[in-house]
């Protein structure tokens, strides 16, 4: 591989895995907010604002990570993918400036008055501060999945004169067909993450035995939004999330399920590894004809496999695609096995003593990160050889003004300084974790005035 | 059309330098005005409900350029790929230094993020500055419509230049001691006492400095680029351009020593946006001039689509009327000096 080339994809491929450990958490979490303000400002309770507060902190140190981490990624169209914004910044740049115009401002000011404003507003005005941020952080999503789905299937385009792709249909760009879906099992995936967390974080106080009042909020109310949006992650959105995969990008289809004959009755691989110099899979555990199931709902359905294509068409990391593919659906399905189980026991009001599910949903805090982050990948790396899905090749979309020694010594300082951000977020959140949603530092250092005054 | 969105970005670019330049002029004066515990967290206080959201306008501006002019977009951020990168470090490490240095209380470690959060501003505000020094000066751009330039070569003005040389460290050096007038007008207003006092003082020792480097930039700009005022030839209502920028600096030198700290930062804020906007107004129609003429970037060659660009301009509207609204509003909601025991910081 060229080595420029390999220097931006990793460049790409690390900054933007890296900053969606924050959106996806943000996302999430700006829900379950509002939510906790909600039945705040109805229950005049105030064990759901101070939750809700607390919650708000988390969020607060997330965002600034996701703010200084997504800037690199807007400012790489740039420098490190020049050709490519050359070739689609007149279509994608709507999304990507509409990001900037309605979701950040929006997001970014109601956020300082969620967080530095709650004694000069009323309740209603704080809840509406909450609301504006949790619609800021879906549209911004949203913006980003639209950009990502013209780079799945390009939609709402025609090709100038000098080659570059330009908006033809404002409406059909936005509401590509594939946003849709993509958004709604990307924004489901944030919602686990946030609702895994905020369980796991109330798991931890009541087997710690401390804060309870403020802990079965979090697990109820995480356990709850686990739960459903479990669920929804497989079916509906991940189902139809595969339904488009399989009918606009069969190979990728064929790539990542490993199957690369095609053949009737095709069966669905659980584990094994991609032996792509034989072209097999080795030591495979399989489920007979459950891939024509699920493809096209019939047991003796033909499904293509890599051999339907030329080679030059597959995606170039077979063995990755199919191992993030099948990390996101196997963690899809345990996530909904202890949901399930965490809801029962929570119906039948046996949840806050059963320390072995209590443990169990602390311990489970770190797996929606792998999962979102494995979705992702099997979403870009399906998409390759493309940069834009049958327009344009990835290998022609880099900035060709920016050797790989120049695109190495940035990679590296990202490297370093990610590192430092990812030591001293674990300690802030730690910290913050310990000082709990009440707050133990009363005033001495005077560092959390707004708590230590209630 | 193409010409509607060239003032657009100007202005969201200005309007970001203005908003943000006031928390990175903060931000160098930090480490020198507020001198105990208590007064560096009012500073932060100051702009801590306010600098993320005045980072947008960078993250908007960028959008909005991006949308508007992708040829120029790839050109430019692919050949200033270094400087860019740079920006992006210290914009982290920046953000990093005010959130952490609020969550710990560690006086060893408050020492360290203060640092960090104070000599990253500082050196923004040179980066911007020879950023701009760059567009003004014109990039070794080719045939393909690209460049790129290392750190810097030899400091001269020869065929391949590098980002920093004689003339765009001039003007990064402007850049910091504009920006840094401009914050201590800002915290003079937020805050009283020692720290509003210091904050006078510094703007105070700043404007001759300003003064002296607005007139040296002038005449290095005309000197290594005559092109400059063809376009106030052609249209001599650009001459108010330099009046707004000569009065708003005898506004500050006036206004300051009054106490008059509001009307400073608003001559100030005029100061910096005109300064731009005349930039903006000698390149027109060149968006980035090629050292080699026949090569620049202009707004014909590097603009999107006019379908895209006249679609935009109803979504860019309302975004930017729903802007201003939020931003008036929280301005208006955290209006007034600081006071500590409240939220954060």
């Amino acid at each position: 591989m060229d080595s420029a080339l390999f220097v931006h994809r990793l460049h790409f491929a690390f900054t933007a895995t890296f900053h969606y450990l924050f959106p996806q958490l943000t996302m999430g979490l700006a829900l379950l907010i509002v939510v906790l303000k909600t039945i705040g400002l109805r229950r005049n309770d105030p064990v759901y604002n101070e939750a809700a507060r607390f919650w708000g902190k988390i969020f607060g140190i997330n965002f600034v990570l996701g703010v200084v981490t997504g800037i690199p990624m807007e400012f790489q169209f740039g420098t490190n993918w020049s050709h490519f914004s050359r070739f689609a910044g007149g279509v994608i740049g709507q999304t990507l400036a509409m990001e900037g115009m309605f979701a950040f401002f929006l997001e970014s000011a109601f956020l300082g008055l969620f967080l530095y404003g709650e004694k000069r507003l009323s309740p209603k005005a704080h809840w509406l501060s909450a609301v504006a941020v949790f619609v800021g952080s879906w549209l911004s999503g949203y913006f980003i999945i639209a950009t990502d789905a013209f780079m799945q299937h390009p939609v709402g385009y025609f090709t100038a004169a000098d080659g570059s792709l330009q908006l033809a249909s404002f409406w059909d760009f936005v509401l590509n067909p594939w946003a849709g879906w993509q958004y709604a099992h990307n924004m489901s995936g944030a919602a686990i993450t946030g609702a895994f967390i905020m369980t796991a974080v109330g798991a931890f106080y009541l087997l710690s035995g401390k804060l309870t009042a403020h802990a079965r909020i979090f697990v109820k109310a995480g356990v709850i939004a686990g739960c459903l949006f479990s669920v929804l992650q497989i079916f509906p959105t991940g189902d139809r999330q595969g339904k488009m995969v399989t009918d606009l990008q069969p190979v990728t289809l064929a790539a990542m399920e490993g199957l690369f004959q095609g053949q009737p009755g095709a069966p669905l691989v659980i584990v094994g590894q991609p032996n792509d110099q034989q072209g097999k899979i080795d030591n495979p555990i399989e489920v007979p004809k459950m891939l024509s199931m699920l493809t096209y709902q019939r047991w003796n359905a033909h499904v293509r496999g890599l051999d339907a294509f030329p080679k030059q068409d597959w995606p170039d990391n077979i063995a990755l695609l199919f191992y993030s593919y099948h990390i996101m659906v196997g963690l899809g399905t345990f996530f909904v096995a202890i949901m399930v189980v965490a809801l029962l026991l929570l119906w039948r009001g046996r949840l806050f003593d059963a320390r072995w599910m209590l443990w169990i949903l602390m311990l489970a805090a770190p797996f929606p990160y792998i999962a979102n982050t494995a979705g992702w990948m099997t979403a870009e790396l399906g998409r390759q050889p493309w940069l834009v899905y049958g327009l344009m090749r990835t290998e022609s979309g880099y900035s060709t003004a920016v050797s790989a020694g120049n695109g190495m010594f940035t990679l590296l300082g990202f490297m370093g300084i990610y590192m430092v951000l990812g030591i001293l977020f674990l300690f802030l959140i730690r910290r913050e974790i310990e000082h709990g949603p009440v707050g133990g530092h009363e005033s001495v250092s005077n560092l959390h005035p707004a708590t230590a005054a209630r | 059309m193409a010409s509607l969105w060239f003032w657009i970005v100007a202005a969201m670019v200005a309007t970001y330098v203005v908003l943000d330049g006031f928390d990175l002029g903060a931000g160098a004066i930090y480490l020198v005005a507020a001198k105990t515990n208590e007064e560096r967290r009012r500073v932060l206080r100051a702009i801590g409900p306010v600098w993320d959201g005045n980072e947008v306008w960078l993250l908007a501006a960028g959008g909005t350029l991006y949308f508007a002019f992708p040829q120029l977009y790839a050109s430019s951020f692919s050949g200033f790929y270094l400087p860019l990168t740079i920006v992006l470090w210290l914009l982290i490490l920046r953000g990093i230094g005010i959130e952490f240095r609020a969550h710990i209380e560690n006086p060893v470690w408050q020492d360290f993020f203060d640092a960090v959060f104070g000599i990253s501003s500082i050196l923004l505000a040179v980066f911007f500055g020879a950023a701009l020094g760059n567009v003004v000066r014109g990039v070794p751009l080719g045939a393909t419509g690209y460049f790129f330039e290392p750190l810097w070569t030899n400091f001269k003005l020869g065929p391949q230049t590098g980002i920093l040389d004689w003339y765009t460290v001039l003007i990064g050096v402007m850049a910091l001691v504009t920006l840094t007038a401009h914050g201590s007008y800002y915290v003079a207003v937020k805050t009283d006492e020692d720290l509003g006092r210091r904050a006078r003082g510094l703007a105070l020792l700043c404007w001759p400095v300003q003064f002296f480097l607005t007139f040296t930039a002038l005449v290095a700009t005309y000197f290594i680029r005559p092109e400059i005022m063809v376009n106030y030839g052609k249209h001599p209502v650009g001459i108010l351009i330099p009046i707004v920028v000569v009065g708003s600096l005898a506004v500050m030198l006036w206004a300051n020593p009054k106490g008059k700290e509001k009307l400073a930062f608003v001559a100030s804020s005029l100061y910096i946006a005109f300064m731009l906007v005349g930039a903006a107004f000698a390149l027109y129609p060149v968006v980035l001039p090629a050292r080699d003429h026949q090569y620049d970037l202009t707004i014909y060659n590097t603009a999107a689509g006019n379908h895209g660009l006249s679609v935009g301009l109803g979504w860019w509207t309302l975004g930017a009327v729903l802007a201003v609204g939020y931003f008036t509003f929280v301005y208006r909601m955290f209006r007034g000096k600081v006071q500590l025991g409240e939220g954060h910081y």
